[in-house]
């Protein structure tokens, strides 16, 4: 399979980003006003400048005009995208091959969800006409088949294993309190996590992600131009996007320890950035904490730590804020929350706020201490049935 | 006159003890327990359990030419249950589907028309009445299938019988009410007992035989003070009256007289007599001789083992509230879709008859698809049936967060035995009680009613004795 890549193509020249959270007050288009106007203001640039608009959300609104309405867009491309939870990331992606491929001198890629209006109590998803026979459960539900899939393979015993879910949501809780636009601005302790009411197999509530709404906005030029807008322009390393078979539910080989769209589409991305060390090269990352045994397995599959010891790599506070690789440093799903179609480009305001040492009380050291790159993942479906998206971005050219 | 080749009962998991209704209510109850369909099951879904039982047991090749599905209470009208247990069963679609729905006398209606065509008998039914009543106390769920066919292959021969049929109002039930009402039971006493007499004479005459010559005698009927009597007043051998399970199931309505016969079945020696009278709106007697072909020919497990594999700890709100009696707050999440028809017609196989697809190198996609994940080849694929085939869970979930009129959901991913994996949800299940490698056999449910469709498909529970 050829993946070329688009290293050092094009740069983000600008970035807003909304608080998250249950905004009663805020309509979808309000938050989509917020935060491309901070996107421009950001870039230093008006709506006109921009040429082309990639909209990310998954059931907020349908087509170009859930953008071009509230906007007023004087008759320019706008593209509507949905790739389950990595909507946000998959805007993303596909305005940089625009710009790249000399189409478009700028492009907006935002993300929006309006999760909170729905009345139900967690995420709520469509489906087309069906006969009924799909498995009825719900995300945690998906999610938490990991659990004891992966406490048997690697010997780890239960109360282990509560202990190490119940880390991951302290220490993405304790960023989160550091953070002015998360959802949950609290730290909490550890023992209100592990003894929290059980929504799903061993996951309890504070294992679950934020249902928030939100909305998050990446403004995009070529390289060579970003200096022409911005002081110290992000720079787009790799790009990778895989949608797997699904076929982990009907195959008896597939494990639930793993996401193999996951392994895919880093290997991708890594190969795309020249990246051989992950764990080295990268200054922080932004994953897919969608439940905790997500980060989890997700550590592993990003070749963050050797399979089977990722568990041991949480306990040791390697992904924490002053850890060796800091793991959502801005709280992540778990705290920051989940407004689908805004996330994977949230991931991305996190990286343009950190490697361009902007990131307040949670500025990770690594930064001053040279590294300039930084990863953000995102997927969408669930364990053996998923979408997987991971870039890499970089504060320096190649 | 045509035998029954083979046999299934099929009664559900679930007992309500009846001192928990005296429990919440202060009276009604009594002493014992009831069957109670789960929430996921009704007469059409328990009509298939039961189906799948006598057909398990049917001489090899056997199909019957037509499905006779009796209740009272019918899943839907207008549109012909039947046809789901049909579809369930993967008969071909040259074999007919009839409902005779309304009453218990719907049930001889039912064995009669599929003694006609060498069809498949189907009796199922879910009982109850208002709470604190006798129907809610007395009444239980179950449901039975008779394969009848040619006396060459029968296990029990038809040797006589007479119906005595009259019109009197005993008890009624206008469409659309969840219960029936009773007159005043001395009166029925006096209506029945002389159609009984009339019914059982007329009978055994047809038969040549007189009451004490039959080793073994079914009365049954929803008048409980009338069956009482009639037991006493037809003469019959003490020793041969057969208990009617009112102590551990209840009366089971339109099922009840097949469910004691396939008591009796379980346990009968060749050459024995059996008399099954039945008092519903008049009384039928049926006499039937068992042959020497019984013996290899019962069921995996009789209806007495189906007695002790239960769950008597079923709370009285859980009982009313799975019979539509009691309104509780659901959960705050958007209830299912109503199942679309035309993907459910497309996906009938899968849907109702639980195939799946099988590629060259044996792989089995489930459900089924039409390109092999290991090879990538289209429609090089064999419809594999699914349905009594054993499997393993691998991993499970227990979600309590998901819509359900029973949470919490236990969703599990299950390996079949020979290949294919399927993620479905578990019944008749303790959530703290399932591990990874517990053995399970797939049940047809009725997952849910939206919109008035029942969507009708398969989970999975734990595994029983297994079939021949």
């Amino acid at each position: 399979m050829a993946s070329h890549g688009i290293r050092d193509k094009v740069a983000i020249i600008g970035m807003g980003c909304t608080k998250f959270g249950e905004h009663w007050d805020k309509s979808a288009d309000d938050m989509l006003i917020e935060s491309s106007q901070a996107a421009l203001a950001d870039a230093g640039i008006t709506l006109d400048d921009v040429d082309a608009f990639w909209l990310g959300t998954m059931g907020s609104g349908l087509s170009g005009l859930t953008l071009s309405r509230p906007l007023k867009i004087q008759h320019k491309p706008v593209t509507h995208v949905e790739n389950f939870c990595a909507t946000g990331s998959e805007a993303f992606r596909n305005a940089c091959y625009a710009v790249a491929s000399g189409a478009y001198d700028i492009a907006m890629a935002i993300g929006v969800e309006k999760l909170k209006d729905s009345g139900y109590s967690g995420l709520v998803v469509g489906s087309p006409a069906n006969d009924g026979t799909s498995a009825t459960v719900t995300a945690p539900a998906s999610f938490s088949l990991l659990a004891p899939a992966y406490a048997k393979k690697y010997g780890v015993d239960d109360q282990e294993l509560k202990d190490v879910l119940t880390r991951i949501a302290w220490k993405n809780h304790k960023n989160g309190a550091l953070n002015p636009r998360a959802q949950f601005r609290k730290e909490v302790p550890m023992e209100t996590i592990a003894c929290s009411p059980i929504v799903a197999g061993p996951l309890g509530i504070f294992d679950c992600s934020g249902v928030s709404d939100g909305s998050a906005a990446a403004i995009i030029v070529r390289a060579e131009d970003a200096h022409k807008y911005c002081d110290n322009p992000l720079y787009v390393k790799a790009l990778s996007f895989v949608a797997g078979p699904a076929s982990g539910p009907i195959d008896p080989s597939y494990d639930y320890t793993s996401f193999d769209e996951v392994v895919h589409s880093a290997t991708d991305a890594y190969a795309q950035a020249g990246i051989t060390n992950p764990i080295a090269e990268l200054a922080m990352a932004e994953v897919h904490d969608c439940f905790t045994p997500t980060e989890l397995v997700l550590m592993e599959d990003l070749g963050f730590a050797e399979r089977g010891m990722g568990w041991k790599e949480v306990l040791a506070g390697t992904y924490d804020l002053d850890g060796e690789l800091p793991v959502n440093p801005d709280g992540g799903l778990k705290s920051f929350g989940h407004p689908i179609g805004a996330s994977g480009l949230r991931m991305l305001f996190e990286c343009w706020l950190q490697l361009r040492g902007l990131a307040g009380d949670r500025q990770i050291a690594s930064i001053a201490g040279g590294k300039t790159k930084a990863l953000t993942h995102n997927l969408g479906g669930g364990p053996g049935a998923c979408v997987s998206f991971v870039s890499v971005v970089g504060s320096e050219l190649d | 006159m045509s035998g029954i080749v083979s046999y299934g009962a099929y009664v559900p998991y679930w007992r309500l003890q009846r001192t928990a209704i005296t429990g919440a209510l202060g009276s009604g109850g009594g002493k014992g327990t009831r069957s109670v369909a789960s929430y996921d099951e009704d007469t059409t879904s328990m009509g298939v359990e039961a189906a799948r039982r006598a057909m398990a047991w049917a001489p090899d090749g056997r199909v019957p030419s037509l499905v006779a599905f009796a209740t009272t209470v019918p899943a839907y009208l207008d549109k012909t249950n039947a046809t789901a247990i049909h579809a369930a069963l993967a008969l071909p679609s040259s074999a007919g589907a009839v409902d005779s729905v309304g009453s218990v006398r719907s049930a001889s209606g039912a064995i009669m028309i599929a003694g006609l065509r060498d069809g498949l008998a189907v009796l199922s039914d879910i009982r109850t009445g208002l709470p604190g009543g006798a129907d809610e106390s007395n009444g239980g769920d179950a449901a039975v299938a008779l394969l009848m066919g040619d006396d060459d292959q029968a296990i029990a021969v038809g040797i006589g019988g007479a119906d005595a049929t009259a019109e009197f109002v005993d008890r009624w039930r206008v469409p659309g009410e969840a219960t029936s009402k009773q007159w005043e039971e001395r009166f029925g006493e006096y209506a029945y007992l002389p159609l009984v007499e009339q019914s059982v004479t007329d009978a055994l005459k047809s038969a040549g035989l007189t009451i004490t010559e039959i080793d073994h005698v079914v009365v049954t009927g929803l008048h409980t003070r009338a069956v009482a009597a009639a037991r006493k007043a037809i003469g019959a051998r003490p020793d041969a009256i057969v208990d009617d399970l009112a102590g551990s199931v209840g009366n089971t309505g339109a099922a009840h007289a097949a469910l004691l016969l396939c008591d009796v079945l379980d346990r009968a020696k060749a050459g024995d007599t059996i008399a099954v009278v039945t008092l519903a709106d008049g009384c039928n007697t049926w006499l039937l001789k068992v042959t020497d072909r019984i013996d290899g020919r019962r069921p995996a497990q009789t209806v007495r083992e189906q007695l002790a594999i239960c769950n008597d700890g079923l709370g009285y709100a859980s009982f009313l509230t799975w019979r539509g009696l009691l309104h509780r707050e659901p959960p705050r999440r958007p209830e299912p879709d109503r199942p679309a028809a035309p993907p459910s017609l497309r996906s009938n196989s899968w849907k109702y008859g639980l195939f799946g697809s099988r590629d060259e190198a044996g792989f089995v996609h489930l459900p089924p698809a039409r390109v092999s994940m290991e090879s990538g080849a289209i429609d090089r694929m064999e419809l594999v049936r699914m349905a009594d085939v054993r499997a393993t869970i691998a991993t499970f979930t227990v979600d309590r967060l998901a819509f359900s009129l029973s949470p919490p959901v236990v969703a599990a991913v299950i390996d079949f035995d020979g290949g294919g994996r399927f993620q479905c949800e578990l019944t008749d299940v303790d959530p703290s009680a399932v591990k990874i490698g517990d053995r399970v056999e797939m049940t047809f449910r009725r997952l849910y009613t939206q919109d008035g469709i029942h969507n009708y498909f398969w989970k999975a529970k734990p595994a029983g004795p297994a079939a021949g």
